[in-house]
């Protein structure tokens, strides 16, 4: 139990952080039929805009500002890059993200320097705020649950009981009607792009000292988002939190569990010194979202929940 | 009514053009690959050459999937890395037997056994991997070459683990007089093995299964109706894709004489897409300006500056933005034009976009160079002739602003023109 209760909740936590991440791709991908390479850019860039201004300010006006700047850049790629590129096709929108990720990347590198840099926690959130079975649980991490929860329902109140969010999930679906009906359809893409960048820069905000500020955190998390959008479905971010929350407890429980192949199918009379024998569990977590993906992708092309196959 | 009654036999090209066409570009290649040496390269210019000649096999070989067969893999280092491998294990084999197959089989030969290893790779992988094009075709490939590059790490038996598995080149039979000692000598082995992948490659687009992994590309349903399997056809064209990546690894393994698993990571499937489309991915000889212009900016410029990789993307973007049809398809328009003789009507545009761009892109290398002497914090600071360029300097702000302004007024004008022309 003492390292079951506290996993749980970790894993909880981060499946939430993925789901920050991953609900603006979800609308972006459905809405557009792009998946985003750069989204976990945005990410990175959240983090790293937060660092900068909580050098001069406090991390509270980082919180705010960092995503609104890191949606800027989102609807100004929006607006100027992508498109343009449009007209030719989604293979090429996928190239334009994927050279894309690669230049934020280099420009993050040349900006911020190549090392991490020493984003922290804020000293006022920098307490324990409870024990668990004997070990200290960081108040920052209920924090994050606390943020994470509550742009889950803004999100939800905005989609679902608001009249822009009729518009956007109609324009999900049927994007010609949406445009017949005399809604502006490339000012509401723009706008949803830079939403979307903007919760990635929040999840960068918040993520980025919990966990490390440095310029290969986007190439880390960018392909695991793409699996959260995948197995999630394609226009629902139901699919996508439930993808995400499944996510983030399978790899944060796995990494606790020591277990070697060898000791589980020991009775088929594999010995733990063999190599196969002797990987463990715990290093095989980073390879769950793929293999998630794969299998997704083979078995149930639509994803969990999702209404169409892409 | 000439055009109806016209005979199909016309419309047959003649000899003359079938052998301009399919033949004179290769005798010229081998001409080329010959006369190289003869021009006594350097030490360094071999050992470049000879990652060029990879690099070509490599990149034309990612072209069959996505120029010619339309599915975008995000994968493709794993059939280089896997081919690779087999062709690296196949050279300790040959080292350490005695008798047998292995000590008759010649070093020279190894890239056969990269191409079965590749071939081999793609018809396991292929099978789940081809039975849809488009978005989820690439992160099945995606998805995939993450596992295999985890797994990389962590067979140790295979793939020599962190340090991967070495080899050596000077054991075995020799063949054609090269024992492959020196690099000269590689480059012979390099030019051969290059010349039998792009004509090999270039006699698959002419078969029945390349045509159809054109048609596959354009419209699926309509090879479904003419009676083929486009799942089928697609996976066909991808063990032969995989054979050829397969192909390119083991003549890589030969050339560097080690493997790491680093060769099937993400980091070199994604450098071979942007040789690919850079180059031009609707050209058979795209991806081979692709990389050689890519090997040539890697070890090249990288030693200039530090921000290659920064100029790399922005090529690409570029390229993806401005000039879908790559480096190749700028030049053809240029031959097409010379051809049809309409060289003076476009030739003002062209050399006023060339400019612009010239301008635009001056001021941008201005602004990178100054940004990364800055970053580096070691208080260097870019000084071209003398000038001495910080971002405290008005000199610098003015030799940057005004170049690319000047440049994006330029292109947007002639862009403007070119819509004006249309309507």
């Amino acid at each position: 139990m003492e390292t079951f209760v506290p996993s749980l909740l970790n894993g909880v936590i981060y499946g939430l952080l993925l789901f920050m991440l991953s609900s603006g791709l979800t609308l972006i991908f459905s809405m557009m039929g792009v998946l985003n390479f750069a989204h976990a850019s945005f990410y990175m860039l959240g983090a790293y805009f937060a660092y900068t201004i909580t050098q001069s300010t406090n991390f509270w006006f980082a919180l705010i500002l960092a995503p609104i700047l890191a949606g800027l850049v989102g609807a100004g790629v929006e607006k100027w890059g992508l498109r343009k590129v449009h007209a030719n096709g989604h293979v090429a929108e996928l190239l334009f993200t994927f050279g894309l990720a690669y230049l934020i990347d280099e420009i993050v590198k040349i900006i911020w320097g190549r090392n991490a840099v020493n984003y922290r926690i804020p000293e006022a959130l920098d307490f324990t705020i409870f024990r668990l079975y004997g070990s200290d649980y960081p108040a920052y991490r209920i924090f994050m649950l606390f943020v994470a929860i509550s742009m889950l329902v803004a999100l939800w109140f905005l989609l679902k009981k608001t009249r822009a969010g009729l518009i956007i999930q109609a324009a999900l679906t049927h994007p010609h009607m949406v445009g017949h009906l005399g809604h502006n359809v490339p000012r509401i893409f723009m706008t949803v792009f830079g939403a979307g960048c903007a919760l990635a820069g929040l999840a960068g905000v918040i993520g980025g000292n919990y966990l490390v500020t440095e310029p290969s955190m986007a190439v880390l998390m960018g392909p695991i988002v793409f699996v959260v959008v995948v197995v999630g479905g394609m226009g629902s971010l139901e699919g996508a939190f439930i993808a995400s929350i499944l996510l983030g407890l399978l790899q944060t429980l796995a990494i606790s569990v020591d277990t070697t192949f060898g000791e589980i199918f020991g009775f088929l009379g594999l010995s733990g010194t063999s190599e196969v024998g002797s990987i463990s569990i715990a290093s095989l977590a980073p390879m769950i979202p793929f293999l998630m993906l794969v299998l997704i992708l083979m078995i149930r092309p639509r994803g969990l929940m999702g209404d169409r196959e892409f | 009514m000439t055009d109806i009654t016209q005979k199909y036999a016309n419309l047959a090209p003649t000899t003359a053009q079938k052998f301009r066409q399919r033949v004179l570009p290769f005798l010229a290649l081998a001409v080329v690959l010959a006369i190289i040496p003869m021009s006594g390269p350097s030490g360094t210019a071999y050992t470049l050459l000879n990652v060029m000649g990879i690099n070509i096999v490599f990149a034309l070989s990612y072209n069959m999937l996505l120029g010619r067969g339309g599915l975008l893999s995000f994968g493709h280092a794993v059939y280089f890395g896997l081919g690779g491998f087999a062709a690296v294990h196949a050279m300790d084999a040959i080292g350490s037997a005695e008798s047998g197959f292995w000590a008759n089989y010649p070093i020279f030969f190894l890239p056969v056994i990269g191409f079965a290893g590749g071939a081999l790779a793609g018809a396991v992988i292929g099978w789940p991997s081809c039975k849809r094009a488009g978005t989820p075709f690439a992160m099945i490939s995606l998805g995939i070459a993450e596992l295999i590059a985890a797994a990389g790490l962590m067979f140790g038996s295979i793939f020599g683990g962190e340090e991967g598995v070495t080899g050596d080149r000077m054991v075995g039979h020799e063949v054609f007089g090269l024992s492959l000692g020196p690099t000269s000598e590689v480059y012979w082995f390099i030019a051969f093995w290059t010349f039998v992948g792009v004509a090999g490659m270039f006699a698959f687009t002419r078969t029945p299964l390349g045509k159809l992994s054109e048609a596959t590309r354009d419209n699926p349903e309509r090879v479904e109706f003419i009676g083929y399997n486009p799942t089928r056809v697609r996976y066909l064209v991808f063990i032969f894709a995989g054979a050829f990546a397969g192909l390119s690894g083991g003549m890589a393994a030969v050339n560097y004489e080690i493997f790491t698993p680093e060769a099937l990571s993400l980091v070199p499937s994604g450098l071979v897409l942007l040789m690919a489309y850079i180059g031009g991915i609707r050209y058979f000889t795209g991806p081979i300006l692709g990389a050689i212009l890519l090997t040539y900016m890697q070890s090249m410029l990288s030693d200039f500056t530090e921000a290659w990789l920064l100029y790399l993307g922005l090529l690409f973007i570029c390229i993806v933005m401005f000039a879908p049809g790559g480096l190749a398809g700028v030049l053809y328009g240029f031959t097409d034009a010379l051809r049809a003789g309409k060289l003076g009507e476009v030739i003002g545009r062209w050399a006023g976009q060339a400019i612009g761009s010239a301008l635009a892109l001056f001021g941008m290398i201005i602004l990178v160079e100054v940004a990364v002497h800055w970053s580096n914090g070691f208080g260097e600071t870019f000084e071209p002739y003398g000038l001495h360029l910080t971002f405290g300097n008005p000199l610098t702000w003015v030799l940057i602003v005004v170049p690319v302004v000047a440049g994006i007024v330029i292109l947007r004008r002639l862009a403007n023109t070119e819509e004006g022309v249309i309507a």
